[in-house]
């Protein structure tokens, strides 16, 4: 088991490398005067010479990269090139909404899909099933952002019942800052919903179909102590790896909700440095995104070891 | 994606009228996403035959809702949406098909190498780790950063981040099939290098990469108009339906056509993509579908 976690800890090294020499690479390989660019088209000589000297891109390529990812791996993300604060700060200062907003699309999303899809699979081939799986296909193809603007729409423009855009912070409150957080925490669960339900689905029927289940129905078992305790159990890990590689699609979600909606988090800091071409910001939350991603694939391959024994051994 | 799902119907099929309704019928999925896209595609290629001129300014006609004049309604700057919206089609078909083509062209090369060859493996996998562990949204923003804005930049930005992804189908179809004694057989017999690759493997990754094609198609779509929705897209003077979404959001609250009649005709369109793609998922490869 240790060795096992160890390996997987070891793992995550290559990946954080490329992804690190890839972000750096970036910059330095694109096509053009990559300071002229960042500069703007009315920059003057001396402007786009300081933008150069800020992003060390005089140095010779290797001297550049070592430096670098010294500096990343002391923690230090650069400063923003217009504001000039450090990038860790400017994070920091964003990580709130973005936190909440992915917990509360968690919350919503598991809450509901993972029900939908033990209903759709314990009646399947029936009107609920079909109407799960209509749902699910359809939760595939509706954009975060045209979700965004129906849910506003009708329940903050016509309905009057919750705020039309903006986050409130906790401390304001509880209460006001998930009222806040509602309508957007739907709109971007709406794939991962339709994602979760069809693989809760899918396993669910994989695993109903073996004897133990019939066993445990003919000796008289309870429905509800079947499904949840014999079935869902050992479905559980199709369903973790999916929530896994859903937070994927989250964190891209998070970027255009935080958009649609107003709210000044991660994803409203990139979007908002990409516009202004301020790149450390837009490279420091690269990395720190891919380093989320990476950490949870982590969680979720460590976590298969509690969930089923026989990959312990 | 009509043409293939047309050739997957035999010969003998296509011949009787009959028939062909008995095929439609046992599989809706594709019929009725191919038509709708059949549908789009001549809006797009016809679009200066069926609508005015999509970047027409008329102030005085500013905000109209729908009607009968203004089917769609018209923008804060009094563009007709009904027009912006059918050349909107274009932009997102073009982009559709050539990443869907360009992805899978690349990640099949790299693919196949990957896995023929276990020196390359190595090092090649790694690499798409590194660049699946990046967002796919946040990474084609990056590209989009650092070059001058363009349909050619969006759509080498959103080929990238799909890459990896067709690559570990295509490796992990080779590498199964490696082991089958049908292949053993073949190296017993003297088959060796291109051959063996381009014969007896390259023909059974072909099913499964169509069935993925028509998803990175689908994806590719919704990421360039997410793109141009946060403004990092095609160039705003461009009618694409995630530019129109975008340009629509200042006057949500007093003109939602033009945010939702995009929106919409996307959404369609995507959903049309992905139900082609589910009903040859279920043609070609019934070992698949059985696991979704």
């Amino acid at each position: 088991m240790t060795a096992y976690i160890i390996r997987r800890l070891l793992a995550t090294i290559p990946v954080m490398a490329v992804v690190a020499i890839f972000v750096f690479l970036l910059l330095r390989l694109a096509p053009g005067d990559p300071a002229a660019l960042i500069a703007g088209d009315n920059a003057t000589s001396a402007q786009i010479e300081e933008i150069r000297q800020k992003l060390g891109l005089n140095l010779p390529i290797w001297e550049q990269f070592f430096l670098w990812a010294g500096d990343i791996l002391r923690g230090d993300l650069g400063k923003s090139i217009f504001s000039n604060m450090p990038v860790t700060t400017l994070i920091a200062q964003r990580l709130e909404p973005t936190l909440m907003l992915t917990l509360a699309t968690l919350i919503v999303a598991i809450s509901l899909a993972i029900p939908l899809g033990v209903i759709a699979a314990w009646k399947a081939r029936t009107a609920i099933d079909r109407v799960v799986m209509l749902f699910s296909v359809l939760g595939f193809a509706v954009p975060v952002f045209l979700a965004g603007y129906v849910l506003m729409y009708v329940f903050s423009i016509q309905l009057r019942w919750l705020p039309v855009q903006g986050y409130r912070p906790l401390s304001q409150g509880l209460w006001p800052s998930i009222q806040s957080l509602i309508l957007p925490a739907i709109a971007l669960g709406m794939t991962y919903v339709a994602l979760i339900a069809r693989i809760t689905r899918a396993s669910m029927l994989e695993v109903l179909a073996q004897d133990y289940i019939r066993t445990a129905n003919a000796k008289g078992l309870a429905t509800g102590r079947v499904l949840l305790l014999h079935a869902l159990k050992n479905a559980s890990v199709p369903i973790v790896t999916v929530i896994g590689i859903g937070i994927a699609l989250l964190i891209s979600g998070v970027v255009i909700t935080e958009t649609v909606f107003n709210i000044p988090g991660l994803g409203r800091l990139t979007v908002d440095a990409v516009l202004k071409r301020d790149y450390p910001i837009v490279q420091g939350l690269i990395l720190v995104f891919a380093a989320t991603k990476v950490i949870i694939n982590l969680l979720i391959d460590l976590s298969y070891a509690f969930l089923d024994p026989r990959i312990r051994h | 994606m009509a043409a293939i799902a047309e050739a997957s119907l035999s010969a003998a099929e296509t011949r009787k009228p009959r028939a062909i309704w008995v095929a439609i019928r046992r599989n809706p999925t594709i019929f009725v996403g191919s038509l709708v896209l059949a549908v789009l595609a001549l809006m797009a290629i016809f679009a200066p035959l069926i609508a005015g001129d999509p970047l027409r300014m008329a102030p005085a006609e500013r905000l109209r809702p729908p009607s009968e004049t203004w089917w769609f309604g018209t923008d804060q700057f009094g563009r007709d949406v009904f027009a912006r919206t059918v050349y909107g089609a274009r932009v997102s078909l073009i982009v559709g098909i050539t990443v869907a083509l360009a992805a899978s062209a690349i990640g099949l090369v790299i693919g196949l190498v990957c896995g023929y060859s276990r020196s390359v493996d190595g090092i090649v996998m790694r690499i798409m780790d590194g660049i699946m562990a990046i967002p796919s949204i946040l990474l084609a923003i990056a590209l989009i950063t650092l070059t001058r804005p363009g349909l050619a930049i969006v759509l080498v930005a959103i080929i990238i981040p799909e890459v990896p992804r067709i690559v570990r189908l295509v490796r992990s179809v080779v590498l199964s099939i490696r082991e089958q004694p049908y292949i053993e057989s073949a190296i017993a017999g003297g088959t060796r290098g291109a051959k063996l690759l381009f014969k007896h493997i390259l023909p059974n990754t072909v099913a499964p990469l169509i069935v993925q094609a028509t998803y990175v198609c689908a994806s590719a779509m919704l990421v360039e108009a997410s793109l141009s929705f946060l403004g990092a897209g095609v160039p705003p003077e461009i009618p694409s339906w995630g530019n129109i979404i975008s340009q629509g959001r200042s006057f949500f609250q007093i003109a939602p056509w033009s945010i939702l009649i995009p929106g919409a005709f996307l959404t369609v369109t995507i959903l049309a993509v992905n139900l082609v793609g589910d009903g040859l998922r279920d043609r070609l490869d019934p070992r698949l579908s059985r696991r979704m």
